[in-house]
């Protein structure tokens, strides 16, 4: 019955490997040109739409629910996080993460209204693509509320275990892209070693200022009803689209 | 002897019209009369494949004119790379679905004759090559009518379907209002060629050269896309699509689907850019705007169905937006006089049109293997086919991955080349086109997304969970040949995901000739490896790399997992308790599509009623549901139904002159002789 499975772990698993390289700890890696931001979005979305084939495959109405409306939420996502990167790109006239990063870290102004309004808008989509409180409820298993985890309520053991890992990989991932985008403040400029572990002090450090600040957020709101989302996701576009148009009429 | 390419692909054409004349002799037998003119149009696809191939790389341009046609005009051959771009495109599809036909077609077999099938398919496919082949407008409109005319009867050939008819009609009346408009458009530019004296102007060597002013050359162009659209289907002049190309054979739809849309694509880029060569800048906005509001309706428009060969149709909606959004930017870019970027757009835009015949070639062909196995084509009946079909199913995951716009495939090139022009359009003069244009990137993005959503609905729905059926057929796996068509076009899919570097190298000699500048986005230090669109630190991708990662971390995952044998343990799926599961509990195309449904409802015209028989106990648990919706497309009820009717009441009150009476009819000749005589010296 489950012949998707398998893919769908290994899917997460790129992800991993892909991205994670690229960009967390410094700028001149050699698989750092691969990670175009628009491919780092893209792979996202084929780990989701395998978790979405799994959830269908499962053949009850749970695993169709999870995967219909995670695919809705994903679809409402993807404009405003495109924007939001958009915006970033357009600041550092390129797509390659590497890149990006450079700029903005060599950049003179840190304050820019363009990149605030993306930042302000990534994080509400963050939240809404890792399946976060307000939007998803990792820890639910109420029947009518799930979205990420009906799609692999069916799932146990090691399989479980992939999957759990590659969801807390793409929060972790997320976090990584958030922080190199809008704050790369002690990122490795070059390969070595010394460069590397100092970058790797300052990440653990940026981890646990957005670890905290998840706490406040998961704690101070409540999951919003699925149709409430339209509302939500609506404003992360807005607010990226605001920041596109900030900085064409202020830079 | 030596041969050019443009006579390898004219043999290709002769080929096509030897096998029209041999199929009717051939109608005593039909398996051989199947297996015979099939191998005939692959083979003649394989000629025109080389053709073209040859013609691009080599940049050639080369031309024949024969000697009929009329007596000032006879008919003018030639091919460039641009021409022999689309006869790639054309050919290559038409190579796979004619193998795939060798299979499919003989399902017809017992049924019904498939003569004519076999004779309006090879009418069809040189129909395309001759459209492309075409250099002077005479031409070119006979070849846009044996194409429109062909595939009429390939609509109809199921014709005791009184859909089938309905459709056919449909198209029929859409292809010509279209053809009308592409006439008065080359008029427009032959007329101020040479004057409205002789024939000469109607060669497209003319009209090249011409120097049309400015407000002609923008309703020449208006004209021409406008006829062009209703080809290609660009909403909202979609309406024929989804009606059509349902219902003619599945090997049909696919070439329909696939290229025929595409000759319309060449129409717009070779009226607008070869042609006519300058024009203001809002007609590529308004091709913009036109791609990007098919993108998303179309692919909304697929969303809500529920039967699997419609939507894939409106698909295609969607990917021709797709395209136009290309061939649009670099429209805009050309009239700010910025080739480079206009280059990086027309390949985006081509890029696509390849991409999309190939992978909606192949899931026209895998929709095809499924109505074969199963007679089905509603989704809402289907369900876990992957386990009686397993290579049409792993054959159109990789369609649906492609069309979905996700890495390592095809269809995600040509979006990031797209989103890379997207990007660029900031260094626009204009601050309203820098202000709007990054907008159609989030629609771009929108649709994309919704397109993924769409894909993992038909591939579930259909393939995967248990079949929602009564009593599942007799279903049985596509054969070799059907197979064999529907592998190549999942190669083709992979390997234009992968290299893209090496075939965009191939196709730069395009936008050399048309635009003036290369994009070399593949050229360079960089190598094969890397498709890097105006400069390494801008962008850069490497499907090789993201596809070799990809297998590796498949590969060594499905080891982790699977190597050891009996480590998976299966258990009942969690009912609540309920214990009665069966397949219609299912979640289904139409519940899978709701939520969007609601979000987007607006778009649409939907009807939707649930009545409830109740129970004596307590409505909360009612005997019977009774649910019934109907989603429309708006733009019948706003634009047809009122051309419709209007045409009705003029027919009605112009029905009045008709008296049958001869004495009437003697006088209105009189009137129009007195008329004409004093109007006209």
């Amino acid at each position: 019955m489950n012949i998707y499975k398998f893919t769908i772990e290994c899917l997460q698993v790129t992800i991993v490997l892909e991205t994670a390289p690229a960009f967390t700890l410094s700028l001149e890696l050699p698989i750092a040109s691969t990670a175009d931001v628009i491919v780092l979005v893209a792979l996202f979305a084929i780990a989701r739409f395998f978790t979405a084939l799994a959830g269908m495959d499962i053949g009850t109405a749970f695993g169709g629910m999870g995967s219909s409306r995670e695919m809705t939420i994903a679809s409402l996502a993807e404009p405003a996080m495109l924007m939001a990167i958009f915006t970033v790109s357009l600041a550092s006239k390129s797509t390659s993460l590497s890149q990006m990063v450079h700029v903005i870290y060599s950049g003179h102004s840190i304050l820019r209204p363009s990149l605030a309004f993306a930042l302000f808008a990534f994080i509400l989509i963050a939240l809404a693509e890792t399946g976060r409180i307000p939007v998803d409820n990792p820890a639910t298993h109420l029947e009518l509320t799930m979205i990420h985890e009906a799609m692999i309520l069916e799932y146990s053991g090691r399989h479980l275990a992939l999957i759990e890992w590659a969801n807390m990989m793409k929060l972790f991932l997320f976090v990584m892209l958030g922080a190199a985008a809008f704050a790369p403040w002690g990122i490795a400029e070059t390969g070595d070693p010394g460069a590397i572990s100092m970058a790797f002090l300052f990440m653990m450090m940026k981890l646990s200022i957005v670890g905290a600040v998840l706490v406040l957020i998961e704690t101070g709101l409540a999951k919003m009803r699925i149709f409430r989302l339209t509302e939500f996701l609506g404003s992360a576009f807005l607010l990226a689209t605001l920041g596109m148009l900030s900085f064409f009429i202020l830079e | 002897m030596t041969f050019t390419p443009i006579e390898i692909i004219s043999s290709a054409v002769l080929l096509l019209f030897l096998t029209i004349l041999i199929a009717p002799l051939l109608r005593g037998r039909q398996r051989l009369l199947i297996n015979a003119s099939f191998t005939m149009a692959s083979a003649a696809s394989l000629l025109g494949l080389i053709g073209g191939v040859w013609v691009v790389a080599g940049g050639l341009t080369s031309r024949i004119i024969l000697p009929v046609g009329l007596p000032d005009l006879p008919f003018h051959l030639r091919v460039d790379p641009l021409a022999g771009f689309f006869i790639t495109v054309i050919s290559l599809l038409s190579f796979f679905v004619s193998l795939y036909s060798i299979g499919y077609v003989k399902g017809y077999i017992g049924r019904r004759p498939v003569t004519s099938l076999a004779v309006f398919y090879c009418l069809f496919l040189s129909g395309m090559l001759m459209v492309v082949l075409a250099d002077d407008a005479l031409f070119f409109l006979i070849s846009w009518e044996v194409m429109a005319a062909a595939s009429y009867f390939l609509v109809m050939f199921e014709d005791e379907r009184i859909e089938n008819r309905r459709a056919a009609l449909l198209y029929l009346v859409v292809a010509h209002v279209g053809a009308i408009a592409i006439l008065l458009s080359f008029g427009i530019m032959a007329g101020l060629t040479t004057g409205f004296e002789s024939f000469s102007g109607y060669t497209f060597d003319a009209m090249r050269q011409a120097e049309v002013p400015l407000k002609w050359s923008t309703a020449a162009f208006l004209l021409a896309l406008f006829g062009f659209a209703a080809k290609a289907g660009v909403v909202p002049l979609h309406v024929w699509l989804p009606e059509a190309h349902p219902v003619a054979p599945s090997n049909v739809s696919a070439l329909m689907s696939g290229v025929m849309l595409k000759t319309a694509i060449y129409g717009i880029v070779r009226v607008s850019f070869d042609l006519l060569g300058t024009f203001p800048w809002w007609c590529g906005a308004i091709v913009l705007i036109l791609g990007l509001i098919s993108a998303v309706m179309g692919v909304l428009y697929a969303l809500m169905q529920h039967d699997l060969k419609r939507l894939l149709a409106y698909h295609s909606v969607e990917n021709i937006g797709i395209i136009l959004i290309g061939i649009g930017l670099s429209m805009v870019f050309v009239s700010f006089n910025m080739p480079l970027l206009a280059a990086l757009g027309l390949i985006a835009g081509l890029y696509h049109t390849m991409n999309h015949a190939v992978f909606k070639g192949l899931l026209f062909m895998g929709a095809g293997a499924v109505l074969h196995a199963t007679n089905e084509r509603n989704m809402e009946e289907m369900g876990g086919l992957i386990h009686r079909m397993p290579w049409t199913a792993a054959l159109f995951l990789i369609g649906c991955v492609s069309i979905s716009a996700l890495p390592p495939f095809n269809g995600f090139v040509s979006e990031w080349l797209t989103f890379q022009a997207f990007l660029l359009s900031p260094a626009l003069p204009s601050p309203l086109l820098k202000l709007l244009i990054p907008m159609g990137a989030a629609l771009l993005a929108l649709t994309g997304a919704l397109a993924a959503a769409c894909f993992v609905k038909a591939f579930g729905v259909t393939f995967l969970g248990q079949w929602r059926g009564h009593n599942m057929p007799r279903v049985h796996e596509a054969d070799w040949f059907m197979r064999f068509g529907m592998i190549l076009g999942a190669l083709s899919c992979l390997l234009l995901g992968i290299l893209p570097a090496l075939f965009i190298d191939w196709m730069d000699i395009i936008p050399q000739q048309l635009i003036g500048t290369k994009t070399g986005a593949s050229s360079g230090a960089y190598g094969w490896l890397w498709l890097t669109p105006v400069a390494r630190e801008r962008a850069s991708y490497s499907g090789m790399i993201v596809f070799g990662g990809i297998l590796l971390v498949v590969v060594a995952a499905y080891i982790i997992l699977h190597v050891k044998p009996g480590t998976i343990r299966r258990v009942p799926v969690w009912d609540c308790g309920f214990g009665k599961l069966n397949p219609r509990m299912q979640y289904n195309a139409t519940s899978f599509s709701m939520p969007i449904r609601r979000i987007f409802g607006f778009l649409f015209n939907i009807r939707e009623r649930v009545q409830l028989t109740p129970r004596a106990i307590h409505k909360a648990f009612p005997k019977r549901l009774y649910y019934y919706l109907r989603v429309r497309d708006r733009f019948w009820s706003w634009l047809y139904k009122p051309i419709v009717e209007f045409s009705l009441f003029l027919s009605r009150y112009a029905g009045r002159l008709q008296q049958g009476r001869i004495q009437a009819y003697l006088i209105y000749s009189f009137i129009t002789i007195i008329v004409l005589l004093v109007f006209s010296r």
